[in-house]
């Protein structure tokens, strides 16, 4: 009885602190280092002044968000205004547990781990409309519409990018789909390759989906305020924040993951060519492989957002179902002649 | 033919990645920020600052209590009353308001002033902390231009020749 009790709940709970508690510590980071990169492109200098290199801004940000009074709007819907910031961030954090950070460290190692992915990346845009309708707010309102047309459209071109990846590899399974691009090629092994375009697509649409510059029309500083969380304060705001935040890491994961050989090192089966990427590959576990990847990716997330001015809502529509929603389409059919006419190879293994 | 270069321009984001280019490059260039309380910028001499009433070599006040400079104050911020000293009978000012609320340091009372006395320092750093503490009257206008008299006077010489 006890075992069980132990097995069934002590250790989830455990490895469940072990991925949220890190993350959320990254979320912050990650805070901190949008800010940091963004000053640099405008040639500032960013926070700087609360601990070393201004390190600790995050954290006085978190505190000063903690200590506000959460306002409740007088027409505002009660239970719904309260229940919109979890329902945004319960699915942002559970999507994590289908991560494989390397080939044994996964919390749930589910067959249908894309599927799961999908649906609690969809499930996000109800905290956001509910966020919207609940505040009874003008501004509120138009900013949920807005990104819930938005998610919707690019869900689609996600999901076939996706298709590609589940055509080439043969399986739902994220660590099925790491497997799968193992080879002797190194980093030429990997999805990105074969599927260039979708990799482009569905990285952009993971850039519109979580509402980030130059998609952030659902926030749209200049035109509405702030968009389905003008009326949110204090936690109730930090808890949308760390959503949108741990939502650009889980994408930035997900790209390394579906596209970028996931832990696999960019020298696998290649050791013979030189001793230095030899020891690379031998030394560095694949865990900071991927973390490496997913940085580079969350880097890109920073860097559009300095370079690029806001898309028009008309043309976010029209990039997402007549731009992407195409080109998706047809490499799901190069996808499959690919693997087909076994044109890539798949899994040969290190 | 403009129209599949247009496609393919778009198509392969050359225009982004150009975008993103300058960016980066940007990145990595010094920057401009000036850690304010312990960087501080060269300022000119001809700032107007905080104000101040000057005094002769010899220690007598300049202020001849001419009343130009409240005549001209487009703010109304300069507020003079003025009778024959005791001492000698002098006519001299018995109080100079400034009004730092109302002052839009313009520098008219500074040009208005016959005898150098009302003057704008480079002073900038300065506040208040209690309701009433904006009016500064002429004892501290004194004692200000006691205390910056030096370099008051060096930036009066320093541009001497275009006044």
């Amino acid at each position: 009885m006890i075992d069980q009790l132990i097995n069934h709940l002590v250790w989830p709970i455990v490895y469940i602190l072990c991925i949220t508690i890190p993350l959320i510590l990254a979320v912050a980071m990650f805070v901190y280092w949008e800010r940091k990169v963004i000053g640099w492109m405008h040639v500032r200098m960013g926070p700087n002044k609360i601990g070393p290199f201004g390190l600790l801004q995050a954290f006085a940000d978190v505190v000063k968000l903690l200590i506000k009074e959460v306002i409740l709007p007088t027409t505002a819907n009660r239970f719904l205004y309260y229940l919109a910031p979890l329902l945004t961030l319960v699915p942002a954090l559970a999507a994590w547990a289908v991560v494989p950070f390397s080939s044994k460290m996964v919390l749930s190692n589910a067959n249908a781990g894309v599927l799961y992915l999908l649906a609690m990346t969809s499930l996000g845009v109800y905290g956001i409309i509910l966020a919207g309708w609940a505040s009874n707010s003008r501004y509120a309102l138009l900013g949920a519409m807005r990104s819930a047309a938005q998610v919707i459209s690019y869900e689609l071109a996600m999901g076939l990018c996706l298709v590609c990846v589940l055509v080439l590899a043969g399986s739902l399974n994220l660590t099925d789909i790491v497997n799968a691009q193992a080879g002797h090629k190194g980093l030429l092994d990997w999805f990105w390759l074969p599927l260039l375009p979708v990799f482009v697509i569905y990285f952009i649409s993971g850039v519109a989906e979580t509402n980030r510059a130059p998609f952030d029309v659902a926030e749209g500083e200049s035109e509405i305020v702030a968009g389905f969380h003008v009326e949110y304060s204090g936690s109730a705001f930090a808890i949308f924040f760390l959503a949108e935040y741990a939502n650009m890491i889980l994408v930035s994961f997900l790209a390394a993951v579906l596209f970028m050989g996931g832990w696999l090192s960019p020298f696998q089966g290649i050791e013979k060519i030189s001793w230095l990427a030899w020891a690379a590959w031998a030394a560095v576990p694949g865990f900071w492989w991927l973390l490496i990847k997913a940085f580079l990716f969350s880097f890109l997330f920073l860097w559009f957002r300095a370079s690029f001015p806001r898309y028009r809502y008309d043309q976010i529509m029209r990039l997402g179902w007549k731009v992407f929603i195409p080109i998706a389409i047809v490499w799901v059919l190069v996808a499959g002649c690919l693997k087909y006419f076994g044109w890539v190879t798949i899994g040969t293994g290190v | 033919m403009s129209r599949i270069t247009h496609y393919f321009k778009s198509l392969l984001l050359i225009e982004l990645f150009r975008g993103m280019a300058l960016t980066i490059r940007y990145m990595f260039k010094p920057k401009y920020t000036v850690r304010y309380p312990m960087e501080h910028i060269p300022k000119s001499n001809r700032f107007r600052g905080l104000h101040a009433l000057r005094r002769y070599a010899n220690g007598e006040e300049r202020c001849i209590a001419c009343k130009l400079c409240e005549a001209v104050c487009p703010a109304l911020a300069i507020t003079i009353d003025s009778a024959p000293r005791e001492s000698d009978g002098q006519r001299r000012t018995t109080r100079y308001d400034i009004d730092l609320f109302k002052c839009i340091f313009c520098g008219f009372c500074e040009e208005s002033c016959p005898v150098d006395s009302i003057v704008e320092t480079s002073i900038h750093e300065y506040h208040f902390e209690h309701r009433g503490e904006n009016v500064v009257n002429k004892l501290q206008l004194l004692a200000i231009g006691d205390r910056f008299e030096k370099q008051i006077a060096a930036d009066r010489t320093q541009d001497a020749a275009y006044r």
